[in-house]
């Protein structure tokens, strides 16, 4: 029972994303996407995966600038720090991530640029 | 005061010897409790790639030292580090709030979760074999597949 609560609650949340999209009129990338997915008999709409913090997501209380494998996730190759529109952290834990960023950072741990 | 907490990491460059890394582990050792602080733990990592090149060196060996003392002991720490020739990089952390501040909302959350689950009538810690496999596969589960609109 619990199971079919739950998938009527996410269904709901799916319905309100594509009507977001629907919306979206000015900026031409929605409405040309919504084209083509006709188009294409609605095999799958496109739909945006949606974004969680990680670090609620997966409980992960204590950003360390020592974990190198953690904070490697969020420095793309460029070597800049992940963005919050991209990543999907929250405010606070993209502050604590950016200290840990930093420190790492000092003893080269993570690089400042990379060409 | 002396309840401070701080890490203190430095880099030796990788043909150092293991004499001298131990020698220069001295001369902390004796600044550290000669201003009534103690070192609480020492972490050799090894060596290890350096993210970008520091002067001539590509690689690093890194120790990490976890210091108990006053701020005036780091900053005299600092002031030698930045003196000797062998530490290609050092730093310098205060972590005592911060590691305060972790256990609060670890404690919190774990209370938390205990007292909601007694309300629910479950046994406060989760029992092996409760909720869903930890290997269950739900990549797909946020896809918009086969749901009309």
């Amino acid at each position: 029972m619990p199971t079919t609560v739950k998938m009527t609650g996410s269904k709901e949340w799916r319905s309100d994303v594509a009507l977001g999209q629907g919306r979206s009129s000015g900026r031409g990338r929605g409405a040309d996407k919504k084209v083509g997915d006709k188009q294409q008999g609605q095999r799958r709409p496109m739909f945006r995966r949606r974004k969680v913090c990680k670090f609620c997501a997966d409980k992960i209380d204590d950003i360390n600038y020592k974990d190198v494998k953690l904070l490697a996730g969020f420095v793309p190759e460029r070597g800049k720090v992940l963005p919050r529109r991209i990543s999907g952290t929250c405010a606070m834990h993209q502050r604590k991530l950016q200290t840990a960023i930093k420190r790492a950072r000092q003893i080269a741990l993570v690089p400042y640029v990379t060409e | 005061m002396a309840d401070r907490q701080y890490e203190l990491v430095y880099i030796l460059p990788p043909d150092s010897t293991e004499q001298q890394a131990a020698e220069l582990h001295e001369q902390i050792a004796s600044i550290v409790t000669r201003m009534n602080g103690q070192i609480e733990k020492t972490e050799n990592w090894g060596r290890r790639r350096l993210a970008y090149e520091i002067g001539s060196h590509k690689e690093g060996v890194y120790v990490l030292e976890v210091i108990n003392g006053g701020g005036d002991l780091m900053h005299e720490l600092d002031r030698r580090l930045k003196v000797i020739d062998l530490v290609v990089r050092h730093m310098v952390v205060r972590v005592d709030a911060e590691k305060r501040v972790v256990e609060r909302t670890r404690t919190r959350r774990q209370s938390e979760s205990e007292r909601r689950r007694v309300k629910r009538g479950l046994p406060p810690v989760r029992q092996p074999g409760e909720g869903r496999p930890a290997d269950a596969d739900d990549g797909e589960d946020d896809r918009f597949e086969g749901v009309e609109v």
